[in-house]
């Protein structure tokens, strides 16, 4: 039973908010405002506040997300979201503050950004932090800006070339070309890692960066990092490492000592903030002393020990990627998250979520092809290609029956380099329990591949729509009612 | 303590079952000269009653408007936001949900998107409405490149009326892809038209003004779509949603695509983030446009359906030849501000708009009845106004008085506008009473006296 | 996976017909097949030139985007208006009325480098090893 569209709900002349009346002396409207600026007007739906309860309540019902149940999508580290930091961010001294008070009467959320900015450098194994950036693609960019402002304060201008692994998360050739760089892909080898042949290869005198997942989206680790920083370095370029997958190596290891000279963080990924169905998320990047002139503005500074003030004058800074300060109260979560773990606690994550990753590697081995089966880090990326062969049943498939198990699937079909691939991350907030029960019905469906692949092909069967139409949600395109 | 649920026995059965003695074996990849041989240094951990008592002492280094009246706007707003919002969009089922890349199971927070996208377009007059960006000014900032990418011309105009922080980012962006940044002056707190005219005899890609401005006049959209029109130029328009309860929509006034900041339909004014960027177009953008967007099909059953379309123009697909390199965007703030229209009505949001409207002409009155204090521009404003403080004492120091007071006086435009350097951005909203008002004219004339020549 | 004998190939999947100078260009339905439905093809106007080996435009479905190279030089004549409306014609019929260019070549200039149908099978077969 589909539920309507708020429009579909609506009934002319049902009031929901009450507004106070108006206090001051009123004037006429045509005295304040001219007319023709006035819209004759206004479309939008009329419903009472127990509608608009019922509404939102039944569409959250038709949700799957964290608090329900399992989420392995590779690379996204659907962690469990403590709820003691949503009482946090809606203490009135967080949420009710202006960004453009005096920094005199706001030293407590300056603290806050500063002690988040410190905390993440030492994490990055850097220098300095940002929290500005709203999402990792956002820092991304961040990131490469501040990198081609470098290369050009040094006049090495013609360094217009990024070199890109081609197993990298697509934002990463993204935001290259938003920042005017050429893409050069490089090839992953046999071992599942970057070609060093073909690193050297592509190095140049055009090279301005090199942009590195560690782990890599196969989720292995780049052994040879350390090597391959150097030899960006050499031949002038820098070295980004794209932070996506830090919830295998926080208090592990540090991309600041494996050479890296910048890096985003996802604080809506490895520091448990929510994902709330595609954002808000804060992409805050970390980067050593070479970077540090080039941050965005302004800065938090420490005057004195608790006291707090502003950097805006600092010529080498790119400027700014977003207004005010950033996602203050993805920050603030961010920060109680820090503060619950502490250093030991964040070793903990790494080690519990490569750990569990393994696990599924372990038990899903026999069922499943798995590229590069011997270890794996906090996720694991398994194919489909042997039920493809036998009978015909994909990755997407399997993805959609896991569905009827009740259990979001894993991302499909990334990375590009690995045919039928289902990238599986569990995180460190899954039992035992839950990992064995999704297993079970990996290999149930594995089984009912062989034996009965057109029930797996059909599915879902138990959810409330079935596969949808994706083509005539292009060519008979409705993006909002009314339709056009 | 990490959330970590697993036992010692979870812990020697999983090993076991890898086939491997200790965790510390499962990093074997890691080079020995990368792994960490000292704690980070970090605070030590708390418990969670420690946890609060020492958040709740940080939140109390800030003064907000639980101790101080507001009268602060600038991009940010405190209207009134009904308590269902917050309800509503703190449920887990939304809160802890991820993108929605797997319809079948989330048809909650594809319908939710769907009829933000509708919202949207029904607030500004346009044809299409993606499910959101960071904040207004990267939405600016990727209209533009979007219009420059479509018009094949490398410069935009952009009046110095708009947002301060939304030119700063404009510029960051442009110089990351070699677009020029122009910038059309204004003249009495609205962008002039004839040096606008001027500044586009070069070819432009297009015009990027604000309505209501920066500085709170309305402008004139049509007189400024027209100058943009005879230059062969698009036109681009960041608006306050509240403003769209009373004001025009820009798409019938002809504006190419239309973005904003969504933060006061439904959040709080939370120290500036994280915010909620939107961005409407025109149809004939509908390849080209950046941003995810949701889209009505059907299944094989007829049902009624919702899914992301389009999803070619996106970087995971497209990657370096993408409309935009957004991924992640503000999916929950969406959400919040959906229910906050369904839950205003276009009654309550013509309400909002209109009591704005009248208390802060009120207010303009009562404070420029204070000697020394006079209104800067002589136009049609409608929540935020400029007032000039001809006294010996600087602005800064005048506010610093009305802090002591309870109030926040106001944004100080020296910084971002140096003519400006004894003038305030005065914000009223519905939430003000008259009595509030009354206090801040009666606290300002103290201040001011204790300046006078 | 069809591929007509009367037709030259390439290696990335377009299909080329010769006849009186005039080159007609495809994608074979090995390429439909891997797209899927395909829901908008982006084409170069009539009258623009073409090199053999440059992408002149693409082709595409719902989850992916394919570029489209150039098989031969000359200079565009048609462009395929059905596909205006009817872009499911590139994966009904992908060598008759799914038909995406027609290209003058010049009369001195023969397609080089083209496969066969057998070598095209082949190709497409060795790809799927």
């Amino acid at each position: 039973m589909s539920e309507p569209l708020v429009f579909e709900k609506s009934a002319t002349g049902r009031v929901c908010a009450r507004l106070p009346l108006c206090d001051v002396p009123e004037r006429p409207l045509p005295d304040l405002l001219p007319s023709e600026a006035l819209r004759e007007d206004l479309p939008l739906p009329e419903l009472s506040e127990l509608d608009v309860v019922r509404h939102f309540t039944k569409l959250s019902q038709h949700n799957y997300a964290i608090d329900l149940g399992f989420y392995p999508l590779g690379s996204c580290t659907m962690k469990y979201n403590p709820k003691v930091h949503e009482v946090i961010a809606r203490l009135p001294g967080f949420s009710g503050i202006h960004p453009l008070q005096d920094p005199a009467t706001v030293q407590g959320a300056l603290a806050l950004i500063y002690g988040v900015e410190q905390a993440l450098a030492e994490i990055a194994g850097m220098s300095a932090a940002t929290i500005q950036p709203a999402a990792g693609a956002h820092g991304e960019l961040l990131s490469l800006m501040m990198i081609r402002a470098y290369h050009r304060q040094h006049g090495q201008e013609a360094r217009r070339v990024v070199l890109i692994p081609d197993s990298a998360h697509g934002t990463n050739p993204a935001s290259a070309a938003r920042c005017g760089f050429a893409v050069r892909s490089v090839p992953t080898d046999g071992r599942g890692l970057t070609d060093l042949a073909a690193l050297e290869g592509a190095l140049g005198p055009s090279t301005a960066a090199l942009m590195l997942t560690n782990p890599n989206t196969l989720g292995l680790f780049e052994s040879d990092v350390v090597r391959i920083c150097s030899m960006v370095h050499q031949a002038g370029g820098l070295v980004y490492c794209d932070g996506a997958n830090m919830n295998a190596i926080v208090g592990v290891a540090r991309p600041g000592d494996m050479g890296f000279d910048v890096m985003h963080f996802n604080l809506h990924k490895t520091f448990s903030t929510p994902h709330g169905g595609g954002g808000p998320g804060c992409g805050s990047i970390a980067v050593g002393d070479v970077l540090r002139p080039y941050l965005p503005v302004p800065r938090v500074v420490e005057m004195e020990p608790g006291r707090y003030s502003l950097d805006e004058r600092r010529p080498l800074s790119v400027g700014r990627v977003h207004s005010f300060f950033g996602a203050f109260l993805v920050a603030v979560r961010a920060y109680a998250y820090l503060r619950t773990l502490g250093s030991d606690g964040l070793r903990r994550v790494a080690e519990h979520a490569v750990l569990n990753a393994n696990y599924v590697r372990a038990r899903l081995s026999e069922h499943f092809d798995i590229p590069h089966p011997d270890t794996c880090m906090h996720e694991v990326v398994i194919s489909a290609s042997r039920q493809k062969a036998r009978s015909g049943v994909r990755a997407l498939d399997i993805s959609k029956r896991l569905m009827d198990y009740g259990f979001h699937p894993p991302t499909n079909y990334f990375p590009l380099i690995v045919p039928e691939a289902l990238m599986i991350e569990p995180t460190e907030t899954e039992s035992k329990e839950t990992l064995d029960a999704f297993c079970d019905s990996m290999i149930a469906i594995a089984r009912e591949a062989e034996t009965d692949p057109d029930l797996v092909r059909s599915a879902p069967h138990s959810t409330a729509v079935s596969r949808l139409d994706e083509t005539a949600a292009v060519k008979q395109l409705d993006v909002r009612w009314p339709s056009a | 303590m990490s959330y970590v649920p697993h036992t010692d026995g979870d812990r020697v059965a999983m090993l076991r079952a890898i086939g491997v003695e200790r965790i510390a074996d499962l990093f074997a990849q890691l080079p020995p000269e990368v792994l960490l041989r000292r704690p980070l240094s970090l605070p030590e951990a708390l418990d969670e009653p420690a946890l609060i008592r020492h958040l709740r002492e940080l939140s109390r280094r800030n003064t907000s408007g639980e101790e101080a009246v507001s009268f602060l706007g600038a991009g940010i707003y405190d209207h009134f936001v009904p308590a269902v919002v917050d309800a509503l969009v703190s449920r887990g089922e939304f809160l802890t949900a991820y993108t929605p890349y797997q319809p079948e199971m989330s048809q909650g927070m594809l319908q939710a998107m769907y009829e933000f996208q509708s919202l949207i377009c029904a607030l500004t007059g346009m044809d299409i409405a993606n499910a959101s960006m960071y904040d207004a000014a990267t939405a600016m900032a990727e209209a533009c490149l979007m219009l420059v990418e479509a018009t094949g011309r490398r410069r935009v105009a952009v009046s110095r009326a708009v947002h301060p922080h939304y030119r700063e980012v404009l510029r960051t962006y442009f110089c990351a892809a070699d677009v020029e940044y122009c910038e059309a002056p204004c003249a009495d707190g609205r962008t002039a038209t004839d040096p606008l005219t001027q500044a586009l005899e070069a070819p432009t890609a297009c015009v990027a003004v604000q309505n209501p401005n920066f500085l709170g006049v309305i402008e004139d959209l049509p007189a400024l779509r027209q100058c943009a029109a005879e230059a062969g130029a698009r036109a681009i328009v960041a608006v306050d949603p509240v403003s769209l309860g009373l004001l025009k929509p820009p798409g019938a006034v002809g504006f190419d695509v239309v973005v904003g900041e969504g933060q006061a339909l439904g959040s709080p004014t939370a120290f500036g983030g994280p915010l909620l960027g939107f961005f409407a177009c025109r149809s004939e953008f509908q390849r080209k446009f950046p941003g995810r967007i949701v889209g009505r099909t059907q299944d094989a059953a007829g049902r009624r359906g919702f899914t992301m379309t389009l999803r070619t123009r996106e970087q995971d697909i497209r990657r370096e030849k993408a409309t935009s390199n957004i991924c992640t965007n503000e999916a929950l703030l969406a959400l919040a501000a959906s229910i906050d229209l369904c839950a205003l009505g276009p009654s309550g949001l013509r309400g909002l708009a209109e009591l704005s409207l009248q208390k802060a002409h009120y207010a303009r009155d009562v404070l420029c009845a204070v000697p020394g204090v006079a209104q800067v521009f002589d136009h049609p404003f409608l929540k935020e106004f400029v007032i000039r403080l001809d006294t010996r004492r600087s602005v800064h120091d005048v506010s610093r008085a009305l802090l002591g007071a309870g109030i926040l006086a106001g944004y100080p435009l020296g910084e971002a506008y140096p003519e400006l350097h004894d003038a305030l951005l005065v914000c009223v909203t519905e939430k003000r009473t008259k009595a509030e008002v009354d206090q801040y004219a009666q606290a300002l004339r103290v201040a001011m006296e204790g300046g006078a020549a | 996976m069809d591929a007509p004998d009367d037709l030259q190939y390439t290696r990335t999947h377009e299909w080329v017909r010769m006849e009186d100078g005039i080159a007609t260009v495809g994608i074979t339905d090995h390429a439909q097949t891997e797209l899927g439905d395909v829901v908008y093809v982006e084409l170069p106007k009539p009258g623009a030139a073409l090199e053999v080996g440059a992408a002149f435009g693409a082709v595409e479905s719902v989850k992916a985007v394919s570029d489209l190279y150039s098989p031969v030089t000359g200079e565009i004549t048609e462009v395929n208006a059905a596909l205006n409306d009817h872009t499911e014609l590139v994966n009904t019929e992908p060598y008759g009325g799914g038909w995406l260019i027609r290209v003058r070549v010049p009369a001195d200039v023969a397609p080089e480098n083209l496969l066969t149908a057998a070598e095209y099978t082949a190709f497409v077969e060795d790809i799927g090893r």
